[in-house]
């Protein structure tokens, strides 16, 4: 066996890194799409204005017309009977299967919202997951509970996944995302969320804003408490774990492997807790679901009790001690790791 | 506003009335203006925020000091739970004793104990298997305490965990689980579906020995039990009750967490199971129509799956906390407010139809010896004052009465059935003669300790659980029963309702008075 060459492995359709051939064909013939479209586009490069869009005066200041993207960008059509249809059948068809493929997500902790989801129409909740990677979406999408999933709003940032038409139009309808500015506190943005709320919408908001930038998280900002005082909506607090490692912020390839969504208590603010208290309150709630998801409850409970859950943020000393910890954190995971192939012989060292 | 339950005399026009039949149902019609049918109380609305009003109750318990008071940080803590034999059929998760056991342990973890153990407080049933572990306590609490050695599983017959407590006046002596007996608090979560469990008798008989337990679970104990829903006329409450004062003086400090629940034991399609006939809509009629089609024609082991994987969808009416004795007297009153019907007097023949289930069979089969006890034992005794049938009457049941054991769950039954039953039927003699025998036999012994068995003595004491019932009617007909079976049960087997009345009028003459209990849901009879 020690002397098989790397050719003897494709040629039985396998790859020493564990890659299959077949993605190497598709690969190709991606790029020989990409190519035979750039040839075809080419001659085009050739003519100007006005086969072309004119170029400016570098002197005149042309007046910029809105073009409804960003902030501005109306969702309301993908909350229509047929755009709804679509997604359901976005959601439980190709979402359903990538999910799955992609990331395998063990659920946990929907024992927790029991009592929301016993009554015929469940109230809207937020959802207020931390945030490592695009699929969270997907994972969250796929976790949640049927009679919450299809009536769902996903809070997207408004710079990022509503800059181009596109790209707005793919992610109202196939996630019902709406635009959130993060650059500034929006008074529109806020009245958008809380209108799709009133009319019986449940909400995803990521509270730390971004995908986390190196692994560990960020800081919660007060946006789903402020919301959740302002339209008494529960908050449920969801520790996701494993989606940075499949594919994080940077990544330009898929890792496929496993993720645990654990979901918690809900939480609504206390009779006189400002809006910044039930934030610290929220991050420390996501913050005990990934102590739960690293240990177990009993652990995390005692830790939080005691004030030594481990901060979503990491340790605060900020050199390769970070990573390294970074490193820790994962091996104590159960999820992140990839799929291993099944061994045909036993492991003897 | 849920309806009181309420006694319907039966007239021409009144439609047949529901009969459980083990794992299927029949419509059985009653003989106009000499029958009566009991129909239960509606199910009573369930609390809303049921885990603030569990905070609520360990924060404000009834004659103890609030729970985090209780608490040390150095002190041993053993929190004790029911086991599968509650709630049948299984509710829905978050199973209450879930959403006690998390709450005292985050007051336990704010306290900074260290020291928890969790046991399951199995008395002589057979221990839980893993996947009942988490339906009972949930995942998060199996997941963190399982794999450390710290939730376990009660075992009666482990000499070196067990502890005597003391003797009682009346010389009964106590013995329980060591590590409870030598915690310094015992919090006990429990559900009282009915009014027999709960109070005293989670622990001393969910933490006890064999030794101990069969100074009440005995033929003399359970005939002057009137009734197992009356703990004030129960000679076996009594015992416990006793046993119970002796354990306040000289045991552990308990905190008895106890829950009622409604009866909302069916969810979709089986909800019409617990309508009163006349009510039924198309759609009630259609799903009775099909599922008793189909159940008749689906074998025991497929129909037996599909009732156990039933989950009830009860609801919370009442939590209550802290020291026993008053916590239970409270949570009496809770559970009788659910179930108590008033009813006028007795009547010559009782009915009742016997379903899949009772608390010896949970993921189980109904062995002949649970339909007697389920029958004489549990369904007789859903009375508080006098019996629903005069003493020589006669005890009409419905249930096929298969042959069939579990024999992981109930090897000893197998015996007892061929054994004990071919030679008595009689609880006093059995006693005597042979349940010696089988308590100490080593097989059952190792059974029960290392496998999923019901202790070897268990199959005498679902026995005796009907030793009232037994005594007090004069003739028991079982209807549809494999007629075998029924005679060595020393019952009389009948095809049809009507032979089945026609047979009871050798007893109670030509136009007996008749009483049907209608189950589901439960009901207790006040009969005045």
């Amino acid at each position: 066996m020690a002397g098989r060459t790397s050719h003897q492995y494709i040629r039985r359709g396998q790859r020493p890194d564990g890659a299959h051939r077949s993605i190497h064909v598709a690969q190709r013939a991606a790029s020989m799409v990409e190519g035979a479209v750039r040839t075809a586009a080419r001659p085009l490069a050739r003519y100007g204005f006005p086969y072309r869009r004119p170029t400016a005066p570098k002197h005149v200041v042309v007046p910029r017309k809105p073009n409804g993207l960003g902030d501005t960008y109306d969702t309301e059509w993908a909350r229509q009977p047929l755009a709804r249809s679509l997604r359901g059948v976005i959601i439980e068809g190709p979402m359903r299967l990538a999910v799955r493929t992609i990331a395998s997500p063990r659920v946990s902790g929907l024992d927790r919202l029991t009592d929301l989801l016993r009554v015929d129409n469940p109230r809207p909740v937020i959802f207020a997951p931390n945030h490592h990677s695009h699929i969270d979406t997907g994972v969250m999408i796929r976790s949640i509970p049927a009679s919450w999933r299809h009536e769902l709003v996903v809070a997207a940032a408004a710079d990022y996944f509503f800059d181009a038409r596109w790209k707005a139009a793919l992610s109202a309808l196939a996630l019902n995302a709406i635009p959130i500015d993060r650059g500034a506190t929006s008074r529109a943005t806020f009245d958008r969320l809380r209108d799709v709320i009133a009319d019986g919408n449940s909400l995803i908001i990521y509270p730390e804003g971004g995908r986390s930038p190196d692994g560990w998280g960020q800081d919660f900002k007060g946006g789903a408490a402020y919301l959740s005082t302002r339209t008494s909506a529960p908050i449920i607090p969801v520790h996701i774990d494993g989606t940075g490692e499949i594919f994080g912020k940077g990544a330009n390839r898929l890792s496929p492997g496993r993720t645990a969504v654990l979901f918690g208590t809900p939480l609504l603010a206390a009779e006189g807790e400002n809006t910044r208290r039930f934030n610290e309150r929220i991050e420390a709630a996501v913050a005990r679901l990934g102590d739960e998801t690293l240990t177990d409850w009993w652990t995390a409970t005692r830790n939080a009790a005691s004030g030594r859950s481990p901060k979503l943020s990491g340790p605060d000393h900020n050199s390769w001690r970070r990573q390294w910890r970074l490193g820790e954190k994962r091996r104590g995971s159960t999820a992140g790791i990839r799929r291993r192939r099944i061994r045909r012989w036993p492991d003897l060292g | 506003m849920p309806r009181p339950g309420f006694v319907l005399d039966v007239d021409r026009s009144t439609p047949p009335t529901l009969f459980w039949r083990g794992e299927g149902f029949s419509l059985e019609r009653l003989p106009a203006d000499r029958s009566r049918i009991i129909y239960p109380p509606e199910p009573l609305a369930g609390l809303d925020n049921l885990d603030g009003h569990i905070r609520d109750a360990l924060l404000n318990p009834l004659d103890m000091d609030p729970l985090p008071e209780l608490l040390k940080p150095d002190m041993k803590l053993t929190i004790c739970f029911d086991d599968a034999s509650l709630s049948l059929p299984k509710m829905q998760q978050p199973d209450n004793r879930q959403r006690i056991v998390e709450a005292v342990l985050d007051m336990a973890a704010e306290a900074g104990v260290d020291d928890v153990h969790i046991i399951a407080a199995l008395g002589l049933h057979r221990r839980m298997h893993e996947y009942e572990l988490r339906h009972v306590l949930g995942d998060r609490i199996v997941d963190a305490f399982l794999p450390k050695g710290f939730l376990y599983q009660h075992d009666a017959e482990d000499p070196d965990n067990i502890t005597e407590i003391g003797h009682t006046d009346e010389g009964e002596v106590l013995e329980i689980n060591k590590r409870a007996a030598e915690s310094d608090l015992v919090v006990y979560a429990n559900i009282n579906q009915v009014a027999m469990d709960g109070g005293w008798k989670s622990l001393t008989t969910g933490l006890a020995s064999y030794r101990c337990l069969s100074e009440h679970h005995n033929p003399a104990s359970l005939q002057n039990t009137r009734s197992l829903m009356d703990r004030h006329h129960s000679a076996l409450h009594k015992s416990i009750w006793r046993m119970g004062e002796l354990l306040r003086d000289s045991g552990p400090t308990v905190f008895q967490v106890e829950t009622t629940i409604n009866t909302e034991a069916f969810p979709s399609p089986f909800e019409f199971l617990a309508k009163r006939e006349w009510e039924w809509t198309a759609r009630d009629r259609g799903l009775f129509l099909a599922s008793s089609k189909s159940l008749n024609k689906l074998p025991n082991r497929t129909k037996r799956k599909l009732f156990h994987k039933i989950e009830a969808p009860y609801r919370t009416t009442s939590v209550q906390a802290g020291f026993t004795a008053t916590v239970h007297e409270r949570t009496l009153e809770n559970v009788y407010q659910q179930h108590l019907v008033e009813v006028d007097g007795q009547t010559d023949i009782l009915t009742m139809g016997i379903p899949f289930i009772s608390p010896y069979n949970p993921e189980s089969i109904m062995n002949p010896i649970l339909v007697m006890c389920m029958g004489l034992g549990y369904l007789f005794n859903m009375y508080r004052g006098k019996p629903l049938v005069k003493e020589g009457g006669v005890v009409i049941m419905t249930h096929p009465t298969y042959e069939e054991f579990h024999p992981v769950h109930h090897p000893s039954y197998i015996d007892f059935f061929d054994e004990v039953l071919a030679d008595t039927n009689d609880p006093a003699v059995m006693s005597t003669k042979w349940e010696k025998k089988y308590a100490e036999d080593e097989w059952y012994r190792h059974l029960y300790r290392t496998s999923y068995a019901y202790h070897g003595v268990h199959p005498f004491y679902a026995w005796y659980w009907g030793a009232h019932g037994q005594q007090h009617a004069g003739k028991v007909i079982i209807v549809g029963g494999y007629a075998a079976t029924v005679r060595k049960l020393g019952f009389t087997p009948a095809s049809t309702m009507n032979d089945a009345l026609e047979i009871a009028s050798d007893t109670v003459g030509r136009s007996p008075t008749i009483s049907h209990l209608h189950v589901p849901g439960v009901l207790v009879a006040d009969v005045k």
